[in-house]
């Protein structure tokens, strides 16, 4: 307030112009940076440590750094093993998630449409380096048709909310649909789930880890909550066993438990490492969902009960369409998590992502540029985990949760 | 349902829609389901033991383990797998308070910087958090393991610090303090200073409540102890404690405290990691005081120290003791992630025994069981703490 006034006195004829929020460099360096004698330390000092760390970082960066492992590995970056000649699998697969995006965010809109600008634009993105870089891959306008796809996917969708069933339904079957043409069907060559690698391994694993365990984490919730004492007994006992316990003690067990408890079947070290991780994943979606059917007031269970709803159809026409809406962020956490928490399948020789990095450090042809391999890595991580914990926060806001 | 009254009570409700007696079915049908099925598992693995030429006892364990471990407790490869264990155990134990210590106070640093009003270290914090929050821990172990540590000059060309603290690529040697013969005095000395700091921080907090003013209660007692202390370790007579220092000798540094490259990543990746979802519990739990109490605490003349210590940590501390919890619980876990840069933790000695014994469903019991007893030892700990912390605010 400029000047003094008391009260009751009149207000005198000038109009005064509201503060103006834009300051001159030198006001906002003042109130930002230099505001007291001990942030002026504070600044000087930070400027210091980052001139060290950056110079120290980008003459590394740009000088002694060999960078030509990365594209030259790139194929085994991404997809691992997997035969060169059926990538265009992966591919379509890629165009069909894609699809599948555009359409909801033609239909949606919204919150849909949001996630796709964001995935969008950071596969646009990733497309152009790859189209314009002198990368020796197979396919270097592959993301770019895959942003292409989802682009004229949603203008062509766009208004049509009847066709919403099938949509939904569509993305119940991507699931499906995806692992049968990874693995092959029909005259397809069949691709083992051995030689799966690289990324998509990482993310096949994440999205197995959500998706398979939903159901269980739910089954598991219900029963932690249920009046039946051995049933409550039993889900409480799973989940806090397992919640307890680090996720690599489980990844071994099942690697070695699994023979010897199923000795007539024969499942291979990924499908060992899915089952460890759906198994250990849904202690954790239990209790995100029981936070989210503790969050329904006891009214909603008892109208349900008034109109003669059962038990199965109370949980699933009243109460879990609203408990699983507000956990959606959580799950969303959850995926992100485990995304990273893939990257321990290399501690028992799976070739993720990281376990990738480790095999071509190994490398005779690549020695001693762990670094480099290392750091390209935590960038891939980085850019998905990153881009997924700010779609998560824009699902919180569109939820209102 | 079954109190109608106008109905005879005589008609009997048909069975299937007797909640009573579904309850009991439905509990009886669940557990002959999971009593057959972890019985199929039971008798799979019976045979498959059987034909690999195992029994399933813990006699094993008194057996001589065989095998040497680089670093931990007191600890001969003619010793029992038992003592194995333990010794991987003392090492979990080591690494995950070490690191609880160092993440707790890395995270509050940058907690607190991620609230400055100083946009640069604002924004400094804000980056660390997102990076180390966003890779994987495992990779951030390994970084820091394969292209950090062991690439650092080797023994003869050792980074020096002080002139006393050697870093190179197979460890840090710091210098450890001796006790000397001295040692009884000065811990005499600190007992006496002990009682005197007591008594004035009991006469400072006694004047404070009769001046009924907010202050620091220890202003006395904290100097006086302090003085007391530096007198009394000049007074000895030839120090408290001597510095053992390390010294080049071979091919290798000897004495002082040495801290392997594996103890060493372990512990950087896992407060670097840990201390970046901590900074974001401390944040959000200042944040979460209302900003009228900071604004109330400097109307009745708190200064900002004071606003701190007395308005806004006990009431920030409430909202971040149980998300510190299970961060405490996480770091924990993950110091199993050891097994991928060979540090001797429980978990990676039980795996050495499973390779070598065969033993593998006991030896996963006693994994399992020491981490959730470990579990189960801090929850409950810093439940105390949370009821405590608690029952002071109201």
């Amino acid at each position: 307030m400029r000047g003094k006034r008391r009260v009751g006195e009149r207000t005198p004829d000038v109009t005064i112009k509201p503060p103006t929020d834009s300051k001159s460099m030198l006001q906002w360096l003042k109130a930002n940076l230099f505001n007291t004698w001990y942030n002026a330390l504070l600044t000087l000092l930070a400027v210091v440590f980052l001139y060290i760390v950056f110079k120290g970082i980008l003459s590394w960066a740009f000088t002694e750094a060999n960078w030509n492992v990365i594209p030259a590995n790139l194929q085994i970056f991404l997809v691992g093993a997997y035969p060169r000649e059926e990538i265009w699998r992966v591919w379509i697969v890629i165009y069909t998630l894609a699809l599948m995006l555009g359409l909801s965010a033609g239909i949606w809109g919204g919150l849909a449409l949001r996630l796709a600008i964001v995935i969008g634009s950071v596969g646009g993105g990733l497309g152009i380096i790859l189209a314009f870089f002198p990368i020796a891959l197979s396919n270097r306008f592959g993301l770019l048709g895959g942003v292409a796809f989802l682009v004229v996917a949603f203008f062509l969708i766009r208004g049509k909310i009847g066709l919403r069933p099938w949509v939904l339904g569509g993305w119940l079957l991507s699931f499906p649909w995806t692992m049968i043409w990874l693995h092959g069907f029909a005259g397809l060559p069949t691709v083992f789930t051995s030689s799966w690698g690289g990324l998509l391994l990482t993310l096949i694993l994440a999205a197995v880890g959500i998706v398979v365990s939903f159901p269980l984490g739910v089954l598991l919730a219900l029963g932690r909550r249920s009046t039946l004492p051995v049933i409550k007994w039993v889900s409480t006992a799973y989940i806090e066993t397992v919640r307890g316990v680090p996720l690599v003690t489980i990844l071994f067990m099942a690697q070695i438990m699994v023979p010897i408890f199923l000795p007539d079947f024969r499942i291979d070290k990924i499908l060992r490492a899915m089952l460890g991780i759906t198994l250990f994943s849904a202690a954790y979606m239990a209790e995100n969902v029981r936070g989210g059917l503790q969050s329904i007031p006891t009214g909603q269970y008892e109208a349900a009960h008034a109109v003669g709803l059962n038990y199965p159809l109370t949980m699933l026409l009243v109460v879990l369409p609203q408990a699983l809406r507000s956990v959606i962020p959580a799950i969303v956490g959850q995926f992100i998590s485990l995304f990273k928490d893939t990257s321990l399948v290399t501690v028992i020789g799976l070739l993720d992502l990281l376990g990738i990095a480790k095999t071509v450090i190994a490398n005779p042809d690549w020695l001693g540029l762990q670094a480099e391999v290392y750091l390209f890595a935590a960038i891939v991580y980085f850019v998905f985990s990153y881009s997924m914990s700010y779609i998560s926060l824009r699902i919180e806001d569109a939820l209102g949760v | 349902m079954e109190n109608n009254s106008t109905k005879s009570v005589s008609e009997k409700i048909p069975f299937w829609r007797d909640v009573r007696g579904l309850r009991v079915l439905f509990q009886v049908i669940f557990l002959v389901g999971v009593v057959l099925l972890s019985g199929i598992l039971y008798t799979n693995m019976l045979r498959g033991l059987r034909g690999l030429g195992l029994t399933l006892n813990l006699d094993f364990l008194n057996n001589e383990a065989g095998f040497g471990i680089a670093e931990g407790i007191a600890y001969e490869p003619s010793d029992t797998y038992l003592r194995a264990f333990w010794v991987g155990v003392v090492n979990t134990i080591r690494v995950s308070v070490i690191g609880i210590a160092c993440a707790t106070i890395l995270g509050l640093v940058i907690g607190i910087a991620r609230l400055s009003s100083n946009w640069l270290v604002r924004n400094l914090a804000a980056i660390y958090i997102e990076c180390f929050r966003n890779i994987p821990l495992l990779l951030q172990i390994l970084f820091w393991y394969t292209a950090v540590i062991l690439q650092l000059p080797s023994v003869r060309k050792s980074l020096t610090f002080f002139g006393h603290v050697f870093i190179n690529q197979r460890g840090v040697y710091l210098p450890s303090p001796q006790p000397t013969s001295g040692v009884k005095i000065w811990v005499a000395c600190l007992a006496v200073g002990f009682i005197l700091a007591l008594i004035l921080y009991l006469a400072r907090l006694r004047e404070l409540r009769q001046m009924e003013q907010p202050g620091f209660p220890a202003k006395w007692a904290l100097p006086t102890f302090l003085v007391v202390a530096l007198v009394g370790w000049f007074l000895t007579p030839g120090r408290p404690f001597t510095l053992e220092l390390p010294a080049l000798k071979g091919f290798n540094f000897a004495g002082g405290i040495y801290l392997s490259p594996e103890f060493c990543a372990l512990v950087i990746g896992l407060v670097m990691y840990t201390g970046a979802f901590i900074a974001e519990v401390v944040r959000s739990g200042i944040q979460s005081v209302a900003k009228g109490q900071q604004e109330a605490a400097k109307a009745i003349g708190l200064n900002e120290f004071q606003t701190l210590r007395l308005i806004v940590l006990p009431q920030a501390l409430r909202v971040i003791a149980p998300p510190l919890t299970s961060q405490y619980l996480n770091l924990t876990k993950n110091s199993s992630l050891a097994v991928a840069i060979g540090f001797p933790d429980l978990f990676n000695i039980g795996n050495t025994m499973m390779n070598q014994t065969g033993q593998s469903i006991p030896i996963f019991g006693m994994i399992m069981i020491s981490y959730l007893i470990i579990s189960l030892a801090t929850s409950a700990y810093m439940n105390w703490y949370n009821r405590r912390i608690n029952r002071i605010g109201r």
